[in-house]
């Protein structure tokens, strides 16, 4: 009875070891010297084999990085950390890609946005687009149906109860996916230091925007007045903001009539003079336009905080590096 | 001379009548992946061709010396995979050395060979028809060939008609997939060749 047991695994095994032997041996006269430098760098990649660079997988990545083929912020998922390794490793200078995320823009949600029928049909967004242009009122919203959730390989993008797309700006590693799944084209790249969106996309007239949706943007120039630092145009009817010039200022957040723009306030940041080393220039007192900066000549001067809108401006002009900004808690008026 | 002539016929009939893609339809996943450029394609039927070569030589020794006395016949497909994997990885280290370039182009398909239905579907029909080893040889010769030609001229074909006007959306695999099933209509006028 044993035998019937024992043969199988001695004979499998035996096998098995003669074959291990001897590849090892065939490995030792055909072994191939891979350049350490590949290995290296695809020790510190992700690994995750998503593809956004372009390249087939991680691997493929690795090998055309030391080729000089791919750039070293070629990898959108691994971000500057990755793009600083591999520099470390080939000894070049870091050449820094601003660190992406994704953002819906759009929130009008069940709540805000009207719709114009029941969609009943495959849950998919796409499919639902083609029906005239989706179940939405509005021909530009978020659909909910979740075709971005599908394609996101890091959980990164969710639909919220009240049925619009919302990325998780931690998990989300800007490789690009739910931007082309998206039918209605609404998913932006955005830099992650910027903190205020346009959140709508619709082209339709102000108006007509009002009839089916209470946060869409209805291109009333409110905000193209309101910032200090000509960042937002209307183009087409809707508001957009140009991440170069924008200073996190969020002024057009809190003066935008249906909040169709997006702040995270809870980021904003508040200008702080070390009194130690402020020299009483008033360079930052002259520079600031909200007025949020007082003192004479010579004096040591004051943040006012209820003026200040964190747009940094005074910290960068600031002669002796006095002015630092600071997240900090504040009563948000809005 | 009555067995050599059984030998030819039995070459012709695993090379050209049950040509192991066009009428048996094994191997379709390195058919239809590596068949994008002729050389490639060549480059992939010369490995499938030494791995079912040496793989059905010694699937046979291992059956008839291991298997059979021990009574594990059932063991067949573990140990012939193992055979396999092991011939895979061989070619895989010869090929990495001798050719990069082959190695970069055949990719993930090579180790796939593993997992090729062809070699361990000839290793068990040897066995099953009840070949001697001399049978077995030709038989694996014979099928691998048989694979070499019939990717070689679909990668021919595929060539061709990535020049041509083909309507949008037939372009790439579905175009693909009718040219693999023209080849093998042509390929059952082989039929006759033997009576």
């Amino acid at each position: 009875m044993i035998e019937k047991i024992l043969y199988p695994i001695l004979s499998l095994g035996g096998m098995g070891l003669i074959f291990g032997v001897g590849l090892a041996l065939a490995y030792k006269r055909y072994e191939v010297k891979l350049d350490p430098k590949i290995e290296a760098v695809r020790e510190i990649l992700p690994g995750a084999n998503c593809g956004a660079c372009g390249y087939p997988g991680c691997d493929g990545f690795a090998a055309a990085v030391v080729d000089g083929e791919a750039s070293t912020s070629g990898c959108p998922v691994g971000g500057t950390k990755v793009a600083e390794g591999i520099c470390e490793i080939l000894g070049v200078e870091a050449e820094l890609g601003e660190e992406m995320v994704a953002k819906v823009l759009c929130q009008g949600d069940i709540e805000k946005a009207k719709d114009k029928y029941t969609y009943i049909g495959i849950e998919d967004c796409a499919a639902a687009a083609m029906l005239a242009n989706g179940p939405k009122a509005c021909n530009y919203g978020c659909l909910g149906l979740g075709s971005c959730v599908k394609v996101c390989m890091f959980d990164a993008i969710h639909i919220n109860d009240k049925g619009v797309a919302v990325v998780d700006e931690e998990k989300c590693t800007a490789c690009g996916k739910c931007v082309e799944a998206c039918p209605k084209n609404l998913i932006e790249m955005v830099p992650k230091r910027n903190l205020v969106q346009v959140t709508c996309m619709s082209m339709d007239k102000g108006k007509d925007v009002r009839g089916y949706c209470s946060i869409g943007c209805i291109a009333c120039q409110i905000c193209v007045k309101a910032c200090k630092f000509d960042a937002i145009k209307i183009e087409d009817n809707v508001a957009k903001i140009d991440y170069d010039k924008c200073t996190n200022c969020m002024v057009c957040a809190e003066k935008c009539p249906t909040k169709a723009i997006y702040a995270n306030f809870e980021m904003r940041k508040l200008a702080h003079i070390d009194e130690e080393k402020c020299i009483g220039c008033t360079i930052c007192k002259r520079n600031c336009s909200f007025e949020a900066i007082e003192g004479e000549r010579k004096v040591k001067h004051n943040i006012i905080d209820d003026k200040c809108t964190g747009c940094g401006i005074c910290a960068e002009r600031c002669p002796t590096d006095a002015i630092t900004m600071e997240v900090k808690e504040r009563v948000v008026k809005m | 001379m009555e067995y050599f002539n059984k030998l030819i016929l039995l070459f012709i009939s695993s090379m050209l009548i049950n040509n192991i893609v066009l009428s048996r339809s094994l191997a379709i996943c390195p058919f239809l992946g590596v068949s994008k450029r002729v050389n490639t394609a060549l480059g992939m039927g010369m490995a499938v061709t030494f791995v079912i070569a040496l793989s059905s030589v010694i699937t046979y020794i291992v059956h008839y010396a291991i298997l059979v006395p021990l009574e594990i016949e059932y063991m067949q497909i573990i140990a012939f995979i193992l055979v396999i994997a092991t011939l895979v990885q061989l070619i895989e280290m010869i090929i990495q050395k001798t050719s990069p370039t082959l190695y970069g182009a055949l990719g993930v398909y090579l180790p796939l060979i593993t997992t090729n239905c062809a070699v361990l579907g000839v290793a068990i029909m040897n066995i099953q028809e009840e070949y001697d080893l001399m049978q077995t040889l030709v038989n694996g010769i014979g099928v691998s060939l048989g694979f070499t030609l019939a990717i070689v001229l679909f990668a021919g074909i595929r060539e061709r008609l990535e020049l041509s006007d083909i309507p949008e959306h037939l372009k790439g695999f579905p175009i693909a997939l009718i040219t693999a099933g023209l080849m093998s209509v042509a390929f059952m006028g082989f039929q006759g060749l033997i009576k």
